[in-house]
């Protein structure tokens, strides 16, 4: 925040309690929690620790489970996501504003609610469950529906991120690459893409993040069995359940650190989006204002509370 | 008490392989080759004669949520076990959560070979969905309940609220940690010793129904599950007293490292943990051979042993001692009888929709 004066005429009394007021909140409720959780898992020494980590065969699953279930839930939602943006950043038709609402639905549903729902027409007795069984096919309680579950909770990161980038961008540039003869795929590699990577990069890091720190829809869809459908976060509380508060606190803080990387790597975007911005306006960025077009991080911390 | 016993299988082991069973091949391998590593559990291929070859095969077993040290310990003495007497690899997953998720699971898909739930009308619910046959009950000895148990208090060091008998729960500023009765096996076993306790002492129902109805008053939080109930009266210290099963409070109290006590209240229930083989299941993956005999398991002497051991009380004549120098305190248990007159009928009377439980308790200063 800029220490430029404002107008609205408080006390310089008054700003510094409020300044101290924040810090202290933000110490309270996210610092000293997140940093207990380092100070649990390394209570019995480092050694202790990676033996936590990398000795369980069932953490050691989780963790696996987790780098495959996000990354893949991530994927599919970067493909759609610029899809869904660039439709409705590019063309007016008719349901166009109800479709960017439903996009928020994920958002505003709750996550075991998503996780109900997908057990409602994946499960056996649910919607599709006699086709699937008959395929032998399994979705929920297993893979697919992990990620399935993931993907419905990080759906609207990455296209949210882009719509307002490329409205503000407008079809000027890729309407000139057309008319100087320019294909389909060779206007997206290089016009479109380009001018949205950092914003797209932007939504890749917060969907990773939230897809690592899922709970809720993966608890009700992945029928927790041990070495097999417990992602990180289940493997925390189930460490936790089984008294086994350190090797809980060791995930946990491999699921923190994930989380703090994210902050670093969204900092840092943040920043590329913001020179970008000021570069295409043609103005000098300010020392210190605040990013745009960033949406709150929806971090991997709950998964811990 | 027959060794190695308990096991009355239905088909013959030995029965030849169905052509059914080859299109299942089939189907998944097809199926798997659609969908990449679709499927975690199934490294055991369908089609498989009856005695599994020694490829191998996993077996899930889906209980409730106390039993997670107990089978840990049963599964990797069962895996010795198995491979000595058929030379098969067997490995068993395990899957825990409130008793009536997990048969709500299994019924919508969980592909459990196994379930080894806390009562009688969990099991019978995965019945009725056509999974489990009708007569499962009779499939193992003691109507296919390997072990009991009882429902006890786990009060704080030194029991500075005195809390022995059931009527103490309800004097003073007590509050009381015991897990969802909708969702929980435990949680529906202490609703019922409760209620049982008063009627075992010459009170009338209405005076079981005021008991019950202040007792919920006290309860700061309902957990679904009876481990979430253990975790927030042992690690997050909520509450004076927990309702739980002797099983949990020997680990809670354990784990406590001498910071709570356990309580035998004079007069309390008999659990009854029914266990059975989800016939659908393990004809689908040619694992009924394996997972009969995981059941039988638990009525050998070294399963008996294990189950002691975890402080779950084997059937059967002479159970072995919980530990050296153990022993079991005597307690009277009544069982289902003493409330209703089967489980169906305590389901009706106690728990289903506008029930017993829905008229008294109100969510209060909990969730």
């Amino acid at each position: 925040m800029s220490s430029t004066p404002t107008t609205t005429g408080s006390s310089p009394l008054a700003r510094a309690a409020a300044i101290a007021a924040a810090f202290a909140i933000v110490g309270g409720v996210i610092v000293v929690p997140l940093a207990s959780v380092f100070f649990e898992a390394l209570a019995e020494g480092p050694a202790a620790w990676w033996r936590a980590i990398a000795h369980d065969p069932d953490t050691r699953h989780a963790i696996w489970l987790s780098l495959t279930v996000a990354p893949v839930a991530v994927a599919f939602n970067t493909v759609f996501g610029v899809a869904a943006a660039w439709l409705v950043a590019r063309f007016r038709f008719p349901g166009r504003s109800l479709l960017i609402s439903f996009f928020d639905v994920p958002f505003a549903v709750s996550p075991v609610v998503a996780g109900l729902a997908i057990v409602l027409i994946f499960g056996r007795q649910g919607l599709l469950g006699p086709t699937l069984e008959w395929l032998s096919l399994k979705v929920i309680f297993s893979w697919p529906g992990l990620v399935l579950a993931t993907t419905f909770v990080t759906l609207p990161l990455v296209v949210r991120e882009l719509i307002p980038v490329m409205e503000a961008i407008g079809p000027e540039e890729e309407l000139a690459a057309v008319s100087l003869g320019a294909g389909g795929w060779q206007v997206f590699w290089r016009v479109t893409l380009p001018n949205i990577r950092w914003a797209l990069l932007h939504g890749i890091v917060l969907a990773n993040a939230r897809a690592m720190g899922e709970f809720g829809a993966v608890y009700v869809v992945s029928g927790h069995i041990a070495g097999a459908t417990d992602t990180m976060p289940l493997r925390v509380e189930k460490l936790f359940q089984e008294y086994r508060t350190p090797a809980s606190m060791a995930v946990a803080s491999v699921l923190a650190s994930i989380a703090l990387v994210t902050l670093i790597v969204k900092f840092v975007i943040e920043r590329r989006i913001e020179a970008e911005f000021h570069e295409r306006e043609g103005l000098a960025p300010p020392a210190d204002s605040p990013a745009v077009a960033s949406l709150a991080i929806a971090s991997p911390k709950e998964a811990v509370a | 008490m027959p060794l190695d016993a308990g096991t009355k299988p239905s088909t013959s082991p030995l029965a030849p392989v169905p052509p059914k069973r080859v299109w299942l091949a089939i189907t998944a391998i097809v199926g798997t080759t659609f969908v990449a590593g679709c499927s975690t559990s199934d490294g055991s291929a369908a089609g498989t004669a009856a005695v599994p070859k020694a490829a191998g095969v996993t077996l899930l077993n889906v209980s409730y949520d106390p039993t997670r040290e107990l089978y840990k310990e049963i599964n990797a003495a069962f895996a010795t076990h198995y491979a000595s007497q058929h030379g098969a690899a067997v490995e068993v997953k395990q899957s825990h959560a409130a008793s009536g998720s997990q048969a709500r699971a299994v019924i919508d898909g969980l592909e459990a070979d196994v379930i080894t739930l806390a009562l009688q009308p969990d099991v019978d619910a995965v019945a009725r969905s056509g999974l489990v046959r009708a007569d499962w009950s009779n499939r193992f000895d003691n109507g296919s309940i390997p072990y009991h148990s009882v429902v006890v208090f786990v009060v704080r060091k030194g029991n500075p609220k005195n809390i022995k008998d059931w009527p103490d729960l309800v004097k003073g500023d007590v509050s009381i940690i015991t897990p969802n009765p909708k969702t929980s096996g435990n949680g529906k076993y202490s609703l019922l010793a409760a209620w049982g306790a008063v009627l075992a002492t010459g009170g009338t129902e209405d005076e079981a129904k005021a008991f019950v109805t202040e007792l919920y008053k006290r309860t700061p939080v309902l957990d679904t599950g009876a481990r979430a109930a253990t975790a927030t009266f042992s690690q997050k210290g909520i509450g004076d007293v927990h309702l739980t099963f002797e099983s949990e409070a020997h680990l809670e109290v354990k784990e406590s490292k001498g910071d709570l006590e356990i309580i035998y209240p004079p007069r309390t229930i008999r659990v009854d943990p029914p266990v059975a083989v989800v016939d659908k299941n393990v004809d689908k993956r040619g694992t009924r051979h394996a997972a009969e005999a995981y059941l039988g398991f638990l009525y050998s002497p070294e399963g008996r042993a294990i189950i002691a051991k975890h402080h779950y009380r084997p059937w059967g004549e002479s159970p072995p001692t919980p530990a050296p120098g153990e022993v079991w305190p005597e307690v009277v248990a009544f069982d289902i009888t003493r409330v209703a007159k089967d489980w169906d009928d305590a389901m009706k009377k106690f728990f289903a929709e506008g029930a017993v439980f829905d008229a008294i308790y109100q969510p209060g200063g909990g969730k």
